[in-house]
């Protein structure tokens, strides 16, 4: 399961080897087609999110039609409603491609202030041990027994619905399961040669712990953090969808199914493609990973 | 095992107290906002909030708020719903009730699914027919309960129409009305327990005594049925109570869509509203299921493991 690099290796290897050893790990991932086609989904919304201003026929926002089947003729201005429109007119197939850019800015976003607070807290209680540990791994201990969606409901209840409240609370709702994480494998690592020899050197605590330990950590952490992508996105397309999420009009993927799930029944249109277009992008991650752990197993 | 159990409700005692704080602070103090203005509204005068303030006793210092509110809670004293008009325990006990029945058929279906899979994965590591459960239940565990709902809406109800579209239970209980939000829960959790279980599965697999078992002999029936499976269930077990915490997320979303009277839906409905009471009435209610359950999930994985219950 851990990817540590041998002991022996030169740690300042430079950009060049780093980059060649990166472009290695994306030809074992073509080993695994269950990897490939988790990087082609999850490539396919990048570029979609990329370039949204010239892939929408329509503006995302504008009222246009109400109530178009898929593939109708607009009736007043020139184009063809791929996906239909939703209750005020607006183009579906626009707001699902504008929703990815939604989706692909704030769950990484989110994500990435998770892991910095979980990776901090997880290796000072894993290096430092004691009373830090301790008082830590009580916080994480507590904040993980809520269930996770009355947490975040009780959160946003409180401080509001909006993008960077979002962000707040899934770095205060994950956090502590990624300091578990790096808890244990520092606990693991912290004893190893290259630890003690920067140890004697006189280096500094969290010098040792950011740049010894931590990218030692970095195998099991990188299949976490796709999955947890993936977890991420789940959350913010719940959170739209149960009405807590960014506010409107802008799309986002959760609230279009929250917005139209009343007319789901008569109109099915309305609702599914967001809700497949969400869906393959998490299968994406969750793909990704399991390829990305497949491979570390094998060797 | 006696200074386990002890030690394990202690804590969970520990972790009721601090998550009471917590919700106190958040909701009932001017940390994140003035309660007054939560509860009335954004449009209320400086006069009118005094005024609650007073009536409500916000105005006494916040450790004593704290301890008596504390001590009504722990009497049953859940205080008035704003949104239901009448006391908090009328409107949530019912509620929980409804989504026990729904928690109890979904795991009911689910259970039996996910350790029969797991194990049929597990039992042979790396086969085409591990491959095919493992990338399926990631495929199920990748589409989001409120995704899953509008498919088996849109399949089910609007072009089958077999089944109802809404399980708000009007005209009495119509176990038709479970099926479909006990079928999102079903296919978005089995994933997770059937790969569980396969893991432990495929660890007993590579074990000694197992090959030992095969090699004098024994039919490969008796070594899974007698041999194997006793070791290899005993993780899922506490992963399956752990469940328990999920669902409690689970279905919040599943009976919003579905318009299900259950907890869930009361819990989010609290929260839109501004229920205060309600809301950390549910709240505690949640962590306090979520909490006991980890904790048998616990002393239970204690008991049934003898490698550690002994030692």
């Amino acid at each position: 399961m851990l990817i540590t690099t041998s002991t022996t290796e030169m740690p300042t290897a430079g950009y060049g080897a780093a980059f060649l050893r990166a472009l290695k790990s994306f030809a074992l991932l073509r080993e695994s087609w269950v990897g490939m086609v988790g990087t082609f989904l999850i490539l396919f919304w990048i570029l979609v999110a990329v370039f949204a201003p010239w892939l929408a026929p329509f503006d995302p926002n504008a009222s246009i039609q109400p109530f178009a089947k898929p593939g109708m003729e607009a009736a007043k201005i020139s184009g063809t409603f791929w996906l239909g429109t939703d209750h005020i007119g607006r183009d579906i197939l626009s707001r699902v491609i504008w929703g990815s850019r939604t989706v692909l800015i704030y769950a990484p976003l989110a994500t990435l202030c998770a892991y910095t607070v979980g990776i901090l807290m997880g290796l000072a209680a894993g290096y430092r041990g004691g009373w830090v540990d301790d008082v830590l791994s009580r916080i994480a201990d507590i904040i993980l027994s809520f269930p996770v969606l009355v947490l975040y409901i009780i959160i946003i209840a409180t401080i509001g619905a909006s993008g960077i409240n979002i962000i707040i609370a899934i770095t205060f709702a994950s956090s502590p399961g990624i300091m578990r994480i790096v808890r244990g494998l520092t606990l693991d690592l912290r004893n190893r040669d290259y630890v003690a020899a920067a140890q004697t050197r006189g280096e500094s605590d969290w010098r040792v712990m950011i740049v010894e330990i931590l990218p030692n950590a970095r195998g099991p952490l990188i299949v976490d953090a796709c999955l947890r992508l993936g977890y991420v996105i789940i959350t913010i397309g719940v959170l739209g969808f149960l009405g807590l999420g960014l506010p409107p009009p802008d799309p986002d993927w959760g609230g279009m199914v929250n917005e139209t799930r009343q007319m789901a029944m008569a109109f099915p249109h309305m609702t599914i493609f967001p809700c497949i277009a969400i869906s393959s992008l998490i299968l994406g991650f969750n793909l990704l990973a399991d390829g990305l752990r497949e491979i570390s197993l094998r060797d | 095992m006696v200074t386990l159990v002890v030690k394990r409700i202690g804590f969970m005692i520990f972790t009721m107290i601090v998550v009471s704080l917590i919700l106190f602070l958040l909701l009932e103090t001017k940390l994140t906002g003035d309660p007054a203005t939560r509860v009335l509204g954004q449009f209320s005068s400086a006069e009118q909030r005094e005024l609650w303030r007073e009536q409500h006793g916000y105005n006494q210092p916040v450790a004593l708020r704290y301890v008596k509110w504390l001590g009504n809670f722990a009497t049953g004293e859940l205080g008035e719903s704003i949104r239901f008009k009448g006391p908090v325990a009328d409107v949530m006990f019912p509620r929980l009730w409804n989504t026990a029945i729904l928690g109890f058929v979904t795991f009911a279906i689910m259970i039996p699914i996910s350790l029969t899979l797991g194990v049929l994965s597990g039992m042979k590591e790396g086969s085409m027919l591990d491959r095919t459960i493992s990338v399926f239940g990631i495929i199920t565990t990748s589409v989001p309960e409120f995704a899953s709902a509008v498919m088996f809406s849109a399949l089910f109800v609007f072009s089958l129409k077999w089944l109802p579209g809404t399980s708000s239970m009007s005209g009495g209980f119509e176990f038709k009305q479970l099926i479909l939000p006990a079928m999102v829960l079903i296919v978005y959790d089995f994933g997770y327990v059937a790969r569980m279980t396969r893991a432990s599965m495929a660890e007993v697999m590579t074990s000694q005594y197992i090959r030992t078992a095969v090699l004098k002999g024994l039919p490969y029936r008796s070594v899974i049925v007698k041999h194997a499976l006793r070791n290899a269930l005993i993780a899922p077990f506490t992963v399956i109570m752990l469940q328990i915490n999920w669902l409690l997320s689970g279905v919040i979303v599943v009976e919003f869509f579905f318009a299900y009277k259950g907890f869930g839906a009361l819990i989010l409905e609290a929260s839109l509203n501004n229920d205060i009471a309600l809301l950390e009435a549910c709240a505690m209610v949640a962590v306090c299921v979520a909490v006991t359950t980890q904790t048998i999930a616990d002393i239970g994985y204690t008991f049934l493991n003898p490698r550690i219950r002994f030692s």
